[in-house]
């Protein structure tokens, strides 16, 4: 038992410290500007670009059930126009950011993992090393980069699918004005909402992308060290996520 | 010159090297062969120092390997090509920017990467496939464009990993004929780990045999296919026994 604790403490520790390894490593892959500079916009279009239906898409679908809970709690005890308070609100503090970056911690930590995986396991990696490149360079600093530059771009989109999703339900089902909706969504706006869910985002960006990168690099063995590296990337990343938005919300609110 | 320092290297407590000791002279070929998991990559890997030794080092042109910072590192392998085993080509790239990736590095201007890079795919029979992409193409073929992206780079030294692994009689003996064109036209000097002995024949100037961690025998090849050396007889007629 006592022996079980150790090893695990051991390796956790371990773990800390490859983590500091690796973000020394990349901070040294910055200074290299000539390498990554060219290769980021290309990764944002990859991150951003392609991310967007998903984002989008979950994004008008909660829209529509923030609406409608909204209506069924307020039901007789609420003014009916706090439900754009509810809808703006929660999509831009909470929902928008957690959501998306749930969603792409699937599909872009995943797919990093994978791609950099793959890359290891067939000696990509160390090809790029004998190039005189450094792997640092080439292959994370633009990825984590685009991360944290684009979450905050595809998670404002999807807030304002949310948001509109949101007006359409409480004009069609429930009744509800445009001018109505407007002013519960402005009654208590302030503009952190949109700073801290927008920074939220730069946040999950950047682990979703740090940890894919770390994940990948870390690969061993073939094809199965690429799935387990994918499936631990986005583990780890959603579970990042939730822990950093119950700190940001202590830290921050 | 490349120099073997008493290489010493294990993976999770097993020892692979044990104290590799070989010197590789100025535009000679050598050739270190060895039964499977004997290390011969793990020895080469050392060499630009994508791995680092337990206890001895790698010399090179004067400089220990291991003890090189990173932008030395670097520096050290502006010099060297190296072949990988499955190629390695970036399966996102075309062939032509698989050759060109490393010429880019070298801050070399658009028009001379692009001269290197035909240069470099005529000397492997691949002139016109530039614009295609990796998985098009066959094993063969990956590896010529393996060696194309090294001698586009007109290193000193050039390294390769099991040249001819996996490839029929035929396209052994090509890939062969371009190491051996390679040497001649560019003079530069190779390292090549193989277990295919007509390969180690063709192509090296010396053959060296690897066997449980240390150099078991090195010589010239008409030395080595004289040897009465019982282990290094066996691996070159292919006996079981």
């Amino acid at each position: 038992m006592i022996e079980s604790i150790g090893r695990r403490s051991i390796s956790a520790i371990e773990e800390v410290g490859r983590v500091g390894y690796f973000l020394r490593d990349m901070a040294r892959g910055l200074r290299d500007v000539g390498t990554w500079g060219g290769l980021v916009l290309l990764q944002m279009r990859r991150v951003g670009v392609d991310s967007l239906p998903v984002a989008l898409f979950i994004a008008a679908f909660t829209g529509v059930v923030l609406a409608l809970q909204a209506s069924y709690t307020f039901t007789g005890a609420v003014p009916l126009y706090f439900v754009g308070t509810l809808v703006g609100k929660t999509m831009m503090l909470e929902l928008g950011p957690v959501l998306a970056g749930l969603a792409l911690a699937g599909r872009v930590g995943a797919s990093m993992a994978a791609e950099l995986g793959t890359m290891k396991v067939t000696e990509q990696v160390d090809a790029l090393e004998t190039l005189a490149y450094d792997p640092q360079s080439y292959l994370v600093v633009p990825r984590v980069i685009a991360g944290t530059l684009m979450f905050p771009v595809i998670v404002a989109f999807a807030v304002a699918t949310g948001i509109t999703t949101g007006w359409l339900t409480s004009l069609v089902l429930l009744d509800l004005s445009t001018p109505d909706f407007l002013k519960g969504l402005k009654l208590f706006y302030v503009f952190k909402d949109v700073w801290f869910g927008l920074l939220k985002s730069a946040t999950f960006g950047f682990t979703i992308t740090l940890v894919g990168c770390i994940e990948g690099l870390s690969t061993r063995g073939g094809a199965e060290g690429v799935g387990r590296s994918t499936t631990r990337a986005v583990v780890y990343s959603a579970i990042l996520i939730l822990v950093l938005d119950a700190f940001l919300a202590v830290v921050l609110l | 010159m490349i120099e073997f320092q008493d290489l010493q290297k294990a993976f999770d407590g097993k020892p692979v090297l044990q104290g590799l000791s070989l010197k590789v002279r100025d535009a000679e070929t050598v050739v270190i062969i060895g039964y499977s998991g004997t290390g011969k990559s793990v020895a080469l890997k050392h060499i630009v120092g994508l791995l680092h030794p337990d206890a001895g080092d790698v010399i090179v042109d004067g400089q220990a390997v291991s003890t090189l910072d990173r932008d030395g590192l670097t520096e050290l392998r502006r010099g060297i090509g190296y072949v990988f085993q499955f190629a390695a080509l970036f399966d996102s790239l075309t062939v032509a920017d698989n050759v060109a990736l490393g010429l880019k590095r070298r801050g070399l201007d658009d028009e001379e990467i692009e001269e290197r890079v035909l240069e470099a795919l005529a000397l492997v029979d691949l002139s016109g496939s530039g614009d295609r992409m990796p998985a098009e193409l066959s094993g063969g073929m990956r590896k010529r464009v393996g060696i194309a992206r090294a001698i586009a780079l007109r290193p000193r030294y050039i390294l390769y990993d099991e040249p001819t692994t996996g490839l029929d009689p035929v396209t052994s003996a090509v890939i062969d004929r371009l190491m051996v064109r390679t040497r001649e036209h560019l003079g530069v000097t190779g390292v090549v780990v193989t277990h295919d002995m007509r390969s180690a024949y063709t192509i090296g100037d010396r053959i060296a045999m690897l066997f449980e961690g240390r150099i078991r025998q090195v010589g010239s090849v008409a030395e080595i296919q004289r040897t009465e050396d019982p282990v290094v007889r066996q691996f070159i007629e292919g006996r079981a026994e």
